[in-house]
């Protein structure tokens, strides 16, 4: 499917890039509807790869790349099902979104994410699924998790962990706090910063450029230098599983959901 | 180095600017979200823009329970 107009995502195959575009208002939450097309994607993305070099991520809403999670989803639905339902659909989402993650992850395309705004929580993840990451100025990213009581669940801290130094993972995960683009890039985390709203434009020249190289040599080169962290993931859903089977992190997100704070992306 | 009362100027003309409000509507003393009508991204936007402005880095559990621009200014003064 060269193709694709959904809910909360489209892609569309142009000459020889695939553009994926997140725009699930408020904030490209990710919950289930968003995770059913990603797998659509997930599915299209080896048949799409034999005509293409570059996959480019980017949010088409203005407020950013994508907040994360849809920690209200995640709540109602806890609040609905047993503690084994409970476990059971958590650790079936986290299986579902790893192997999407992974998809895009060894992909044989280089995969640029462009980014503006918010790109925490989950929404880093996917970034940090990608080869390349392409900020504009305005461009924020968090690890809020554990706020929560909980730690990233789609594959961010041994990909994180892949692509920086241990100390920038931990000062990003133990303090919650959020990093702009600037200090993204002097981590190492960001490859190139561009004006505000210019991230898109400036991926795509990027894209230009890879489409230049023989697809084979791209992808052998991605190969060798870009190992899936398959223990580390495994591990990373089991503790996310331990974790979130505490009392404590349901009432976290119920204090998520029900907070009429002016502050809720604010750490 | 700046004193407080000129980071506290620099910071109201900032946020004038970007949010589009006069300058002569906003004191020291205001709840920023209120006067500016501002929601929680666009005080990351802010946020963000203050760090360009200043050079500095203001971690943002920094601005938790912050709502005034003068205590906004202090936090950043204690940045620079």
């Amino acid at each position: 499917m060269r193709s694709f107009a959904g809910e909360a995502v489209s892609w569309n195959l142009s000459g020889s890039v695939v553009e994926l575009t997140l725009h699930r208002a408020p904030l490209n939450e990710i919950g289930t509807a968003t995770l059913a097309e990603l797998e659509h994607f997930a599915a299209a993305l080896a048949a799409v790869s034999a005509e293409a070099s570059a996959l480019l991520i980017s949010s088409s809403l203005p407020g950013g790349f994508s907040a994360g999670a849809d920690l209200r989803e995640l709540f109602t639905r806890s609040e609905q099902a047993s503690p084994q339902e409970r476990m059971s659909g958590v650790r079936d989402f986290l299986e579902r979104i790893h192997r999407v993650m992974t998809a895009i992850d060894c992909s044989p395309l280089t995969t640029i994410a462009a980014v503006h705004g918010v790109c925490f929580g989950g929404g880093f993840e996917l970034a940090l699924a990608c080869d390349l990451m392409i900020a504009d100025k305005t461009a924020r990213f968090c690890f809020p998790e554990l706020r929560l009581g909980l730690i990233p669940g789609f594959g961010g801290i041994p990909r994180l962990k892949r692509d920086v130094g241990n100390a920038v993972v931990r000062d990003l995960l133990l303090t919650g706090r959020s990093m702009n683009a600037a200090k993204a890039q002097a981590a190492g985390l960001v490859s190139q910063v561009a004006a505000e709203g210019a991230a898109l434009r400036v991926a795509r020249a990027t894209a230009a450029q890879i489409a230049k190289f023989d697809r084979a040599t791209s992808a052998a080169a991605k190969r060798f230098l870009k190992p899936i962290p398959e223990a580390e993931l495994q591990r990373e859903r089991e503790l996310f599983c331990e974790l979130f089977a505490r009392p404590l992190v349901q009432e976290a997100l119920r204090k998520f959901v029900q907070s009429a704070s002016a502050l809720p992306y604010l750490p | 180095m700046a004193t407080l009362e000129q980071t506290l100027e620099e910071i109201l003309n900032l946020a004038a600017g970007y949010f589009k409000v006069p300058r002569a509507e906003l004191s020291p003393d205001d709840d920023f979200f209120t006067k500016l009508g501002i929601n929680s991204l666009q005080a990351l936007e802010l946020l963000t823009r203050l760090e360009g402005h200043f050079h500095i880095e203001l971690p943002d559990y920094e601005l938790q329970g912050v709502s005034d621009f003068r205590t906004l200014a202090e936090r950043i003064q204690s940045r620079l």
